[in-house]
């Protein structure tokens, strides 16, 4: 071990950390020196101040090494001291993947490093560094493949080796994660609150825009925030500039995250005093992108260890946060960046002992180390012993959002990167600053200014037509006729810059996935020579930072590998979203609509058990549905069916609209009846059933099931608007304007009796399948009609939405003495199933056409047009196709399972139970099923295979109804 | 996300729509074959580029209409309201 004897001078200290590496007030930091806290790292007790990140903080005490690489275990340190240091993922609390190099350090927290077992000082998986040959890249592709019954071993040894924190179930306090939601409609929105993006948002802002200027870091500035006094004066006059403007909102510690089709754009807002994150979706009419230049690493032997670090890293450090990156410095300048990164260095005392120019023919070879930097080869053949290497080769244009608008950026190799081809950009997106080319402040400046007041213009263009496009539109919406000429932002220089992406030996190009130069090499040499098919193999720009500091090194090396020039080779495509978002983000505040009926909050408090159905809820049960069943069929019982579609029809070509969904007829349906219809979509399957009634001459009320409410309002308007825009039906949805009660059971009428007093309801007077209007229970204005879906006398009773709670009560009321109580969704499935009456999903599926689901008599194939017209008709001449059977298993206390198959004599499957209960009535269960018809003509015996891979006897009913099966109850 | 012109409504934002299909022809249900029958039912075009289609405004005005649009790059040329399907 070659003696350090700078860095032997360093006391060591073992019992409490302390600043050692803290410098003396800087005139940009942003730490505030008068507030000291502390914070725990690994469970250790660290200093520090209010404005650090948790990595300044550490690295301000000498803290060397944060995590280990993904694969190889190698200890990382700081390299770009931003929030996309790939060695800096920490885990706080219970938040896995924290930003160390962002995140700010708050009193208390608990920070620990992720990935690291034992210890981060000791890992014994840097064992694997050993078996490095064993896990190139693609290994998973190659190795543990074999034996197949090792796989489990393989996964839990694996497992071990995975990446990332700990994700909590609750957060250490018991509060679950709170996300947000928010609509925007910016005129204009910046990205990249740097100096461009400041200077943009001003112009766009005074010329009369909205402007909303998101920035990621917790401050506005971009480069200027740790530039020399020149650049922290400018910052103070344009951070007041944007604060004193009108119409611009700064969102900082924010990223926008995608661009979409016509401007919809996403951000990610952070740092909100109640909330933890805040998607914000935003309708932007112009969008500027200032998202600048990222510093990219140079790939050389070494350049992973702790102590290399980006000339912006080390500019951060020292003049952010007061931290002295180091105490022996060699620097390869290939810019302007590392000359100044030289100077800061050279100014905080730290001994620079050697400036590579890359201009002139410098390089840095190869970098010694394990823990820390220990020397450095340079070009020159000289090893120089260190601490820190800093290297300044390179920008890479923050392109992503532009490529998500349809940019596809070009290689420029006199300056040594990718630039967005602003020809190709849709109008309503932009770009300046860094991203678009050089020169000096002022001129990146006058640039960003005539991009905001163009961003603008182009803006209230957009407003303009947007208004006239509405149907309300007047004339002045439509605008002034003169427009105002387009505004064309002066041409920026491009400043040449050498082309340093790989030195003379192998590095990491992609830190976060520890992807190596060589492995690069290897997958070309393997036959994926692009870089889309490379980027998928090695995985390289996969991780985290998802290209922005690999991507142009990457390119670089395959191009390199394939003799073929960085332009041949092409980028990947930058895909939303541009950062790492948490799924609690996009999921946002709990918010689902929920229905209930007038009536549910008293189910609810007599004892009802919910069932969700939809965005309903509704009364399963009140605690025993047998005997609620049982009391329909005894006495009398009632039920909420408010969830009950139901459609008002008017006009004179209702008839014909029905005999065009219904597979019956209606025409000659009188006022006063109903009919029941079943509804099949084109393709002849069943797709919903209701009954309808016809109110006066051009007056029907159509029922529908429940979940199909919505599905059949938009199939009659697409009949009605797309093929008969002649027929005069109009529709309209009073689902909700009526609550739905259905009394039913033999002493239904003696119960409803007592509360109508304006209609006779006797037999005679009101049949079967009748429909009456009148008052109920003094309300007004209810719609009766006489059907039986329990099969039971019963009656369906429409109130007006307001009184269903107050009619509900009377029902109880007047019905006392019958013993009339409440039943449940439960109870009326029982009673249907007991009758045969299906359930469509329930005892039908996606392929059942009309005659398999028992509908022979309904459907009458000599109308004009019926929707699915042709599959019936040849459904009907090919008899085939399953048909709806009722079934009684020989042991009548067995009830199968629904779903369970039904089998031939030799085991083949023939159906299924599609319904199953126990019936109180029969005391034994009832079934009905879906057979193949071969064997449903009643009587057949049928082989049920139970779940549990027994089997049982049972027939094929005579009837579907297995109780009443003549339905003289219904009729009486 | 893609801004759709309602001929009622003005531009509004995709989710507020139902997306119906391409349009088509629907046979003569008297005189269909089971083969135009079936490709009316299940086939599509698919076009990579200009086509007319039909949306619903389900949480609009809730009506009909019909688009034409790019497939590949998302532009919407012309929107009217819906009309009746040509029968042949």
């Amino acid at each position: 071990m070659t003696s350090r004897p700078w860095r032997d001078a360093k006391p060591r200290r073992v019992v409490a950390p302390t600043m050692s590496m803290r410098l003396g007030p800087q005139a940009g930091e942003v730490i505030d020196r008068a507030a000291s806290i502390t914070f725990e790292w690994n469970g250790r007790t660290y200093p520090a101040h209010r404005g650090d990140t948790i990595a300044s903080a550490l690295a301000a005490c000498g803290v060397d090494v944060f995590s280990r690489s993904f694969k190889y275990h190698r200890p990382r340190g700081l390299l770009t001291a931003s929030h996309l240091d790939p060695g800096c993922m920490v885990q706080v609390g219970d938040e896995p993947n924290v930003r160390g190099a962002h995140r700010l350090v708050e009193a208390d927290m608990q920070v620990r490093s992720q990935d690291t077992w034992p210890s981060l000082s000791f890992d014994v998986k840097a064992a694997n560094e050993l078996v490095r040959r064993a896990l190139p890249a693609g290994f998973y592709y190659k190795t543990f493949m074999s034996p197949g019954w090792l796989w489990p071993t393989y996964e839990r040894v694996l497992e071990r080796f995975a990446h990332g924190g700990v994700v909590g179930t609750q957060a250490p306090d018991g509060r679950p994660g709170r996300y947000d939601k928010r609509h925007a409609h910016p005129d204009v929105l910046v990205a990249g609150g740097g100096p461009a993006g400041m200077a943009a948002a001003v112009a766009a802002a005074r010329a009369g825009s909205s402007v909303m200027l998101v920035e990621e870091e917790q401050q506005l500035g971009g480069h200027l925030r740790w530039g020399d006094d020149a650049d922290l004066s400018a910052l103070r006059e344009m951070r007041a500039l944007v604060e004193t403007t009108p119409g611009i909102e700064v969102l900082t510690d924010s990223v926008v995250l995608g661009r979409y089709d016509s401007n919809w754009v996403s951000v990610l807002q952070r740092g909100l005093p109640e909330i933890d994150e805040r998607l914000v979706k935003a309708r932007v009419k112009t969008l500027v992108v200032a998202a600048g230049l990222i510093e990219r690493p140079y790939v050389f032997a070494g350049n992973d260890v702790p102590g290399v670090m980006l000339s912006t890293a080390v500019r951060r450090l020292v003049n952010l946060y007061a931290v002295k990156p180091g105490e022996r410095a060699v620097v390869l300048a290939a810019n302007a960046a590392g000359d100044a990164a030289a100077a800061d260095l050279e100014r905080v005392g730290v001994d620079v002992v050697r400036v590579e120019d890359a201009r002139t023919g410098g390089d840095v070879v190869a970098v010694r180390g394990r823990g820390r930097v220990r020397s450095v080869q340079t070009a020159d053949g000289q090893s120089i012993d260190c601490d820190l290497v800093v290297t300044a080769t390179g920008w890479t244009a923050a392109v992503s959002l532009l490529t998500m608008a349809g940019d596809v950026p070009r290689y420029e190799p006199s300056a040594a990167r990718f630039m967005p081809d602003l020809a190709r950009l849709s109008v309503d997106v932009m770009a300046t600053g860094g991203i678009v080319g050089d020169g000096t402040l002022e001129e990146l400046v006058a640039h960003a200014d005539a991009t905001g007041r163009e961003a603008a213009r182009r803006a209230a263009a957009v407003a303009a037509t947007r208004r006239s496009a509405s149907p309300t539109a007047t004339v002045e919406d439509a605008g002034s006729g003169d427009a105002m000429p387009a505004i064309v932002p002066p041409t920026l220089p491009v400043n040449p810059h050498p082309e340093l992406f790989r030195g003379r030996t192998h590095g990491i190009v992609d830190f976060s996935e520890d992807v190596s130069s060589k492995d690069l090499f290897s997958a070309v040499a393997e036959g994926y020579r692009s870089a889309e098919l490379a980027k998928r193999y090695t995985t390289a720009t996969m991780g985290p930072a998802q290209g922005k500091l690999e991507t142009v090194n990457a390119v670089a090396v395959v191009a390199e590998a394939t003799g073929q020039t960085i332009a041949e080779t092409g980028t990947t495509t930058w895909r939303p979203p541009y950062a790492p978002v948490t799924l609690g983000a996009l999921a946002g505040r709990e918010r689902e609509p929920i229905r209930r009926s007038p009536m549910q909050a008293w189910h609810e408090s007599h004892g009802s058990t919910t069932l969700v159905a939809g965005a309903w809820v509704r009364p399963d049960h009140y605690g025993d549905p047998a005997a609620e069943a049982t009391a329909v069929r005894e006495g009398v019982g009632i039920i909420d069916v408010t969830p009950i579609g139901k459609l008002d029809l008017r006009g004179p070509d209702v008839a014909r609209l029905l005999n065009l969904v219904y597979v019956n007829k209606w025409s000659k349906l009188e006022v006063g009846r109903v009919r029941y219809g079943v509804m099949c979509g084109e393709d002849g399957v069943v797709i919903d059933d209701g009954v309808t009634g016809r109110l006066g001459d051009e007056h029907y009320l159509m029922s529908t099931t429940s979940s199909g409410a919505a599905a059949i309002w938009a199939w009659l308007e697409s009949w009605l608007q797309t093929d008969h825009p002649q027929w005069q039906v109009h529709v309209t949805p009073v689902t909700t304007s009526y609550a739905s009660i259905n009394v039913a059971g033999p002493d239904s009428r003696e119960l409803l009796g007592r509360v109508v007093d304006d209609l006779d309801i006797g037999p005679e007077a009101f049949p079967y399948m009748h429909v009456r209007t009148g008052r109920v229970a003094g309300v007004e204005g209810c719609v009766l009609w006489r059907i039986g879906f329990t099969g039971e006398l019963s009656f369906e009773l429409h109130v007006p939405a307001g009184y269903g709670l107050h009619v509900w009560e009377a029902l109880l009321e007047a019905g006392r003495d019958l013993g009339v109580r409440p039943f449940g969704i439960e109870a009326q499935r029982i009673l249907r199933l007991e009758k045969g009456h299906f359930i469509i999903g329930q005892d039908t599926d996606g392929l059942t056409r009309a005659y398999s689901a028992g509908l022979d008599g309904l459907v009458k194939l000599d109308k004009d047009d019926v929707a699915g017209m042709p599959e019936l008709r040849w459904q009907h001449d090919q008899r085939d196709g399953p048909r709806l059977v009722g079934l009684r298993t020989a042991d009548g206390s067995l009830v199968p399972v629904e779903g369970s198959q039904l089998v031939d004599r030799d085991g083949r499957i023939c159906g299924r139970v599609t319904s199953s209960r126990l019936s109180p009535s029969l005391g034994r269960s009832v079934c009905l099923g879906q057979l193949d018809a071969e064997h449903a003509q009643p009587g057949t015996q049928v082989t049920v295979r139970l779940i549990d891979g027994t089997t049982a006897a049972a027939v094929v009913t005579e009837h579907l109804a297995q109780v009443d099966p003549e339905g003289s109850r219904l009729r009486g | 996300m893609i801004l759709l012109p309602c001929p009622w409504c003005g531009p509004r934002d995709s989710e507020e729509f139902g997306y119906v299909g391409e349009i088509g022809a629907r046979p003569d249900p008297r005189t269909a074959t089971q083969q135009q029958w079936r490709d009316y039912l299940y086939l599509r075009r698919n076009v990579a580029g200009w086509a007319s289609e039909r949306w619903y405004h389900r949480m609009g005005c809730r009506r009909y209409l019909v688009i034409e649009r790019d497939s590949t790059t998302n532009e919407i040329r012309q929107s009217r309201p819906e009309t009746p399907r040509s029968k042949p």
